[in-house]
């Protein structure tokens, strides 16, 4: 027997890769990130020193406002709520990160690596409104929902974080134990537009 | 379905969101070992059940995950207003003159 552990994404099983270039252009296109980096982060947004330090160590302004995001060359943050981020590194970097985290934040702070807790979905295409509004009662318009919010809602009934990185280009941020659910209703709802795995 | 503001994330999001938390404003006593039996399970178990305005807690379970206090009309399913928690409520019952 082995001794070597393979990391298996949570739609390790639908087995993605051998879908990618299986179907041609699909209105609906969508593309796991997986094994990416997730930490959260807890800590008093009006503690100068906290900000600082994470300025320091992620090269970015951790995001204030409710519902944004901000995005440096290391990390891209999105707000969960007033006193949590989650913070989304590359792939194998989050122990390397979560050490500096804890050396350079002080006070009452906590850091949480919950990488293998979740994954991210990618959605796009000429169609991925269309499919997002069969999901989410939530205002897609541009309006309420611009580039770079990221929004706490349902998505087909399950919690899901939503992040709109272009018009028509979206991050999902979906549990693993919600994955396979979410994998299937993505198939059912672009049906009528095709889907395409990238 | 309700349209409720959360006063975290600054806006109006639908009732699938969030969960009822019960009444707020329940202060918990500072010694509870000078109460007797009965205060102590009116502070556990007995809550008002107002007709018409009524202060509760409300948990944006999907969204931020905080608890907030909404003012709501029992009768009608108005929402007042929604504050954070640890503020006050500035639509209270005696200024609307009901109970």
């Amino acid at each position: 027997m082995s001794n070597s552990i393979n990391m298996e994404s949570p739609l390790h099983h639908a087995q993605l890769d051998d879908l990618v270039g299986q179907s041609g252009d699909g209105g609906v296109i969508l593309h796991e990130a997986k094994f990416l980096g997730h930490l959260n982060l807890r800590g008093n947004s009006q503690d100068p020193e906290f900000l600082a330090g994470i300025k320091e160590v992620l090269g970015v302004e951790l995001p204030l406002s409710a519902c944004s995001s901000a995005k440096g060359e290391r990390a891209q943050i999105m707000w969960l709520a007033p006193d949590e981020w989650l913070i989304v590194v590359a792939s194998g970097t989050e122990h390397d990160v979560e050490k500096k985290l804890r050396l350079c934040l002080k006070g009452h702070f906590a850091v949480s690596d919950i990488s293998g807790a979740q994954t991210i979905l990618e959605l796009s295409g000429i169609n991925v409104i269309d499919l997002l509004k069969k999901s989410t009662g939530y205002d897609l318009h541009l309006d309420s929902f611009p580039i770079g919010k990221v929004i706490g809602t349902n998505f087909a009934k399950a919690g899901a974080h939503i992040l709109r990185l272009e018009k028509n280009k979206f991050q999902l941020v979906v549990r693993r134990s919600f994955s396979d659910y979410i994998w299937l209703w993505i198939q059912q709802g672009s049906k009528e537009y095709g889907l395409t795995i990238t | 379905m309700l349209l409720i503001h959360c006063p975290y994330c600054e806006e109006m999001r639908e009732e699938e969101e969030f969960s009822p938390a019960g009444q707020a404003h329940i202060v918990r006593p500072l010694d509870p070992e000078v109460l007797s039996d009965e205060e102590w399970a009116r502070y556990l178990f007995f809550r008002k059940n107002p007709r018409g305005l009524h202060h509760e807690m409300w948990l944006h379970t999907h969204g931020c995950r905080k608890y907030f206090n909404v003012t709501r009309n029992t009768v009608t399913y108005q929402i007042m207003e929604s504050y954070k928690m640890g503020q006050q409520p500035s639509v209270t019952a005696s200024e609307k003159g009901q109970s």
